[in-house]
């Protein structure tokens, strides 16, 4: 995997900073690091992505490589900056200091507008869907196609169920089900075709399965994998590690604003991954099998 | 969930199949029952049996749609036409839709900002400037033709719904706030234009005779043209369903069974032709008079045109999603605060229009209009209609069930001889007993 290298230097560098938290200074290795990772052709990359709330550090320099086709997990423990990064990621706000880099070449958001426009879709975990509107017409919300200046709706039926079609998604009775009547795995779904349907490179999901039961749960998981297959990088954010371990191929842990490791899923196991959530730093067990 | 996946998988998420799943032994005929019941039922069935079948299901889970404030209406006039027989005479029944003319354009103006999650309490006295621009803009010494007045009166609407609209979108303000200033202020701004016009003789602007605004209500279409409009209708509306329904179902698409279209298409046959017919009967004393009132097809053309654009355009399927989710909604890139600011927009525009139909069936206008009245009319029609409080659902057809409903209300208790202040109570017991039923239902429906 080619992921494995680069990641056990961000993982190193990462460790020294935890020896020193107060630390804000980019460590020169850092760049070097960098430039081979661009031509490991990562579709998303974030270098030292630094945020502050006045007293308070988010993120700090946080290092970040998603891989096109791949479902990258994020976790880490309430506070630990996992919506801060997503928000940095989504376009939401500018970092502090730090880089994003799409698909090789350095790029500056200045709102979710210019996310989406690269093909960033944040599915955020109140799904953004008007209950009063069909699937069709949620999954068009904004981006209706037109004839003779009015609704499409034949085109938009076609399309939208096609794209559901081919994310295996069977359980919807009719298209024109209003999403009220969906259950929460139903509008998962409908949230991530939509995502689908609006050509998303990179798909960020916040918590995608917090409120469901396990049928609900499989199908949402089932639904990642169909989107990594298809070519569409997944970064997952989870408190659930049976989920991460479930789909994720490589998982990158934040400690108190710090990216304290990242890796290939491989490398981690239930146990390793709970010491690195909660202490920021992996015990002897952990290290010697990441090793 | 898991057991439809098996029941559907053949078909996929295309084909609604709901009597497989509905009978097969491994869905929980409970949560199937329910979950059939959201969906509407002409995209269940394949005939019209299932189609009644489905139409039942929803009904009792609470979906009841327009079903109880038809049966409300329904035992309404039965009770009417016990207590006085002469409620159900053409001459009565025509007065009855004028009356409701006022009502439904009311309750239209409301639904536009309702289904926006919000309220316009200034259309009362927005209605009642524009009412007094028109009427002073043909009467001399202006005179300018009618539909100049009316494009007159109703810009001056369009300007006040976007300063209105603008101040609650941009700056954030509650729109309860601003409309309640814009009830006061307006009437103010009424009083000021009868002041300065000296032809209004205590507040009074008469409508010079036989001038367009004042025909609206107080003249009638021959018999013959009432006929004729019918039958065009009629053909226009069968052509777009038989034709719009083949053609969605030649693509594959969702598309109710050719025995519901017809269906639909009869039952609106018959209400047309009982309207035309009624209207058409000589309901004159001394003299002829007979013929459906103008005001008849113009408030059915504009619902016509609202529900075209609240249903087929972007901006109408954007006005229901800020409605039900404004934050999804600016997520999806809407402007969020121009379609708002286009909702109060059209809100006072149909004010400015029932502020016509009102001056017109007065035959002049008055300072004596009751704008606080009218707003809570206009508001009761449209939620007795079934449009919600909370935002997302309604219709501007809501309008007029709510509007026939109320004038019906008043009209048998004003042939009963009953004094306005019974009037008032019965009106508003009719209201509370419409949104208790409609709550009723709709607890039910979340209970399950």
């Amino acid at each position: 995997m080619q992921s494995a290298r680069p990641s056990r230097n961000d993982r190193a560098g990462t460790m020294r900073f935890n020896g020193h938290p107060m630390s804000t200074e980019q460590p020169p290795d850092f760049a070097s690091a960098s430039s081979t990772q661009s031509s490991n052709g990562a579709l998303l990359e974030l270098h030292g992505i630094s945020k502050r709330f006045g007293p308070v550090r988010a993120l700090t320099s946080v290092n970040l490589k998603i891989p096109a086709g791949r479902v990258t997990a994020l976790v880490g423990d309430n506070g630990a900056g996992k919506s801060s990064l997503i928000k940095t990621v989504s376009g939401l706000w500018a970092p502090d200091g730090g880089e994003i880099a799409w698909e090789g070449s350095p790029v500056t958001l200045h709102g979710p507008r210019d996310a989406e426009a690269l093909g960033i879709t944040t599915i955020y975990q109140d799904l953004a869907l008007c209950d009063n509107l069909d699937i069709v017409q949620n999954m068009f919300l904004g981006h209706e196609p037109l004839r003779h200046r009015t609704l499409d709706e034949g085109t938009m039926e076609l399309k939208a169920r096609e794209t559901l079609t081919s994310l295996n998604v069977t359980t919807v009775r009719s298209v024109r089900q209003p999403v009220a009547s969906l259950s929460g795995g139903q509008r998962q779904s409908v949230a991530v075709a939509k995502a689908v349907m609006s050509q998303a490179k990179l798909v960020i999901m916040d918590e995608p399965t917090a409120a469901l039961g396990v049928a609900q749960t499989t199908m949402v998981l089932d639904l990642i994998k169909t989107l990594s297959k298809r070519g569409v990088a997944v970064l997952l954010i989870s408190h659930n590690l049976n989920d991460v371990f479930e789909v994720a191929d490589q998982i990158c842990t934040l400690y108190l604003g710090q990216m304290v490791v990242c890796g290939p899923a491989s490398d981690f196991d239930r146990q390793s991954l709970v010491e690195y959530m909660t202490t920021g730093r992996a015990g002897r067990h952990a290290e010697a099998g990441a090793a | 969930m898991a057991d439809s996946t098996q029941t559907q998988t053949g078909e996929g998420a295309a084909g609604p199949d709901p009597v497989s799943a509905g009978a097969d032994g491994l869905a929980p005929e409970a949560e199937s029952d329910l979950d059939l019941a959201e969906v509407a039922p002409e995209l269940l069935a394949d005939s019209l049996g299932e189609y009644f079948r489905a139409w039942g299901r929803r009904i009792r889970n609470g979906e009841s749609g327009a079903l109880p404030i038809i049966v409300g209406l329904i035992v309404i006039v039965i009770f009417f036409q016990i207590e006085q027989s002469q409620f159900l005479t053409s001459g009565n029944l025509v007065n009855l839709f004028v009356q409701a003319a006022t009502f439904i354009l009311f309750g239209a103006a409301e639904v536009w900002v309702l289904i926006l999650s919000e309220i316009d309490l200034s259309v009362g006295y927005v209605a009642a400037v524009a009412a007094f621009v028109m009427v002073e803009l043909v009467s001399a010494p202006v005179a300018v033709p009618w539909w100049l007045a009316i494009v007159g009166g109703l810009v001056v609407c369009a300007a006040i719904g976007g300063l209105q609209g603008t101040l609650i979108t941009r700056l954030g303000l509650p729109s309860f706030i601003v409309t309640l200033g814009g009830l006061l202020g307006f009437e103010g701004v009424m009083l000021e234009l009868a002041n300065i016009d000296k032809t209004a003789v205590g507040g009074v602007i008469t409508i010079p005779n036989n001038n367009t605004i004042y025909n609206i209500v107080n003249t009638n279409m021959s018999p013959t043209l009432g006929w004729i409009a019918l039958v065009v209708v009629l053909a226009i509306f069968a052509a777009v369903m038989v034709m719009g329904a083949a053609s969605r179902r030649r693509r594959g698409l969702t598309a109710p069974p050719l025995s519901v279209t017809l269906l639909k298409i009869v039952l609106t046959a018959i209400g047309g032709f009982a309207l035309v017919f009624i209207c058409n009967r000589n309901r004159g004393l001394l003299t002829t008079l007979e013929g459906v009132p103008w005001v008849v097809p113009v408030v059915l053309i504009i619902i016509m045109i609202y529900s075209f654009f609240l249903g087929r355009t972007r901006a109408g399927r954007y006005i229901y999603a800020i409605g039900a989710n404004p934050e999804a909604a600016r997520r999806a890139g809407i402007n969020v605060a121009r379609i708002r600011t286009l909702g109060f927009i059209m809100c006072s525009v149909t004010a400015g229009l029932a502020g016509l139909v009102y001056a017109s069936r007065q035959g002049s206008m008055s300072t004596d209009i009751d704008g606080g009245n009218l707003v809570l009319f206009g508001v009761a029609a449209a939620v007795i209609g079934g449009t919600s409080l909370f935002g997302g659902k309604g219709k501007p057809l809501h309008a007029l069930l709510g509007g026939v409903v109320i004038a019906a209300v008043f009209n048998g208790l004003g042939l009963m001889g009953i004094s306005t202040a019974g009037q008032d109570i019965a009106t508003a017991i009719v209201l509370i007993v419409a949104v208790t039923l409609d709550s009723l239902v709709r607890r039910r429906a979340t209970a399950r």
